[in-house]
């Protein structure tokens, strides 16, 4: 039976073969997945059991499924492809665009968001501006997550095609339906549990590569030498050296545009008002938790390059032939960037390690669609379905419609898949997509939380306006692309560097839109603000507490070791 | 009477520890009969020892987490 699975799912020109071993390491991973989701689903009756996973999660539970929410095989496959490309400045994406966010998050942003007791961020909004910016975010939150979904099923489905051989088809509708089955059956307590498994699969199951990596390559030391002989003149291994000027590195980017518009406006944008990371910590038992959950996630953030970046380090250094873009990939025998990852699987794992590992990237995506799944599903549920088309329903329709809306949302996202198709690497996509929606959802709620001035109406109109620069900058340059040296200071940018620059204008527009009709229009009474604003709210201190049981010594911790982190790779 | 969720913990135990045997078994096996690819690096015979790992650890949080031990964590 294992064999007639195999030749099912395995075509006869699969650039590796899985042997029965590795075939029962990933059918013993769905049949987990599933069973739990089974067996979580006795325990999720109610809205609140559905949706925010009884709000009873602790601390480590929190923090692992948040940031596994986030591995998803977009971003294990896409980060390894795009430092074969760039190079180790890739790596931004996970000290400074994102450590200083998600400690931000976890020390001053997400007390508010657990106080006022909302489902989602969108909900906030509400609770905050009103209706106008609560149905905006919503509806392009919505929009973003099934995208986002559709490019992680995308990345999973070149992995299985490329690599193993699968067939497309099967392998992408029996991950998908795995999802929405489990997803369906326990909701966002049955997709956190999951998520803490589909953490240890990824990092055991990733590891192996920079391990024995480094065992070949004689070391650190070692493996740059060998990139320098296989790259001579170009320079993948410096993070800040080679950002004083265009030209220098491989990305094509300023220092400006890493720390303004990577490090400020995508990162903050994504790491404290996406709410299928902030979901997770939403979920933890009491505000403690909430935030030391965000610590934790903050760590393993920080030592994330180890399983994505290192490899494709890695792939620099080892590989005997040049991997090229995606545009150039359709000749025999010529890989791809998106290969980075898998090649290097399949370099170093025999028998059983190499199941692993397939069923580490399996499980990335699955976790990543999980938290698209269940961000969608709680958003749609409480802030488009409940206020626009049923208002007043019991606890049980809700419920009930999120289950469905759960398979719903797996089917669209299966239609979304195929978009993905024009750009030379996957993350540039991802980026892209953020840039639109996340970035500008950052201004408008800082600006809420922290300045009682801020109007309804400033929320609506500020918003609209970072969307709109946005969507308005990327317009110009696909139709002039001279336009480049304007949004980006240069026509030498690349993807990845117009990306960062179009970040910060279109925070910089929601900033200014914000503030200025603040300035025109009338504040709420603040007796409203209660829970939502700071200076307006009962923060509940962490001072009774031990020194080493406290959120800010762990972040303080955290901090020293990304200040660290960054002066050692400069 | 009230039921308790078994912890998550005890879930990823029982899936390493199995997942231990099998890539150990593999391992082992690979010494006495060589694959038809060549490994980089396989004189290693890195799955014997990630086998053996995966496997201590699996047991040591199947252990730990069993369901009939008072605990608070999930």
């Amino acid at each position: 039976m294992m064999m007639a699975l195999a030749c099912f799912l395995q075509a006869a020109d699969a650039r590796l073969s899985l042997s029965p071993v590795d075939l029962i390491i990933i059918i013993l991973y769905f049949v987990l997945v599933l069973g739990l989701g089974v067996y979580l689903r006795s325990f999720t009756k109610t809205g609140e059991e559905f949706f925010m996973a009884g709000r009873e999660m602790t601390a480590w539970i929190a923090g692992l499924s948040f940031i596994s929410a986030n591995l998803g095989s977009l971003e294990m496959m896409g980060y390894a492809a795009a430092t074969y490309q760039y190079g180790i400045l890739v790596g931004h994406a996970y000290w400074i665009g994102a450590i200083p966010a998600i400690l931000f998050l976890g020390l001053v942003m997400l007390p508010f968001y657990y106080i006022c007791q909302t489902h989602s961020v969108p909900g906030y909004l509400k609770l905050r501006y009103g209706e106008g910016a609560r149905s905006l975010s919503a509806i392009s939150f919505a929009a973003m997550t099934i995208l986002m979904s559709g490019i992680n099923m995308y990345a999973m489905a070149i992995i299985m095609k490329v690599i193993l051989g699968w067939n497309i088809h099967v392998s992408i509708w029996i991950s998908s339906l795995t999802v929405a089955l489990y997803v369906m059956a326990g909701g966002l307590r049955s997709a956190i549990f999951n998520e803490v498994l589909q953490f240890f699969l990824i990092w055991i199951g990733c590891l192996v590569v920079p391990v024995v990596g480094l065992i070949e390559t004689g070391g650190w030391s070692g493996m740059i030498h060998r990139i320098q002989a296989n790259f001579p003149g170009q320079n993948f291994t410096h993070m800040w050296s080679t950002t004083g000027a265009f030209t220098n590195n491989p990305m094509g980017v300023h220092w400006t545009g890493i720390v303004f518009g990577w490090g400020l406006a995508i990162s903050f944008g994504y790491w404290t008002t996406d709410f299928l990371v902030v979901q997770r910590v939403m979920a933890a038992k009491d505000v403690r938790s909430a935030k030391l959950g965000t610590v934790i996630g903050a760590f393993f953030k920080m030592m994330v390059p180890l399983i994505v970046i290192l490899p494709g380090l890695l792939a620099l250094a080892v590989l005997p032939f040049h991997l090229v873009p995606e545009s150039q990939g359709a000749q025999p025998n010529v890989h791809t960037y998106n290969e980075a990852l898998p090649l290097m699987l399949a370099r170093y794992c025999g028998p059983g390690l190499l199941g692993l590992g397939v069923t580490a990237l399996v499980a990335g995506f699955m976790s990543g669609m999980a938290g698209n799944v269940t961000a969608f599903t709680t958003v749609w549920t409480y802030d488009i379905y409940k206020p626009f088309i049923r208002k007043e329903a019991a606890d049980s329709h809700y419920v009930s419609m999120g289950r469905w809306c759960s398979l719903f949302g797996v089917f669209v996202s299966i239609g979304t898949a195929y978009l993905v198709m024009n750009f030379s690497s996957i993350i540039v996509y991802a980026q892209v997509i953020f840039v639109f929606f996340i970035v500008p959802m950052f201004g408008t709620v800082i600006l809420g939380m922290l300045w009682k001035r801020t109007t309804p109406a400033a929320g609506f109109w500020g918003l609209l306006a970072g969307i709109l620069t946005s969507l308005v900058l990327w317009l110009w340059v696909k139709f002039d692309p001279s336009a480049l040296k304007y949004v980006a200071f240069s026509d030498q940018a690349k993807d990845m560097a117009e990306n960062l620059y179009r970040a910060m204008w279109s925070l910089l527009s929601n900033v200014f839109v914000t503030v200025v009709v603040s300035l025109f229009t009338k504040p709420k009474p603040e007796h409203e603000l209660k829970g939502l604003v700071y200076g307006m709210t009962e923060l509940p201190s962490d001072g009774n507490f031990p020194i080493f049981q406290r959120p800010i010594t762990w972040a303080a911790a955290v901090a020293v070791g990304f200040v660290v982190l960054n002066v050692l790779f400069w | 009477m009230e039921k308790h969720i078994v912890p998550v913990w005890f879930f990823i135990g029982v899936l390493l520890a199995i997942y231990g045997v099998l890539i150990l078994g593999s391992g082992i096996y690979e010494v006495f009969v060589p694959l038809n690819r060549k490994l980089a690096m396989g004189h290693l015979h890195i799955g014997i020892w990630w086998g053996a790992g995966m496997l201590l650890f699996g047991l040591v949080y199947v252990i730990r987490f069993r369901p009939n031990r008072k605990n608070k964590n999930m």
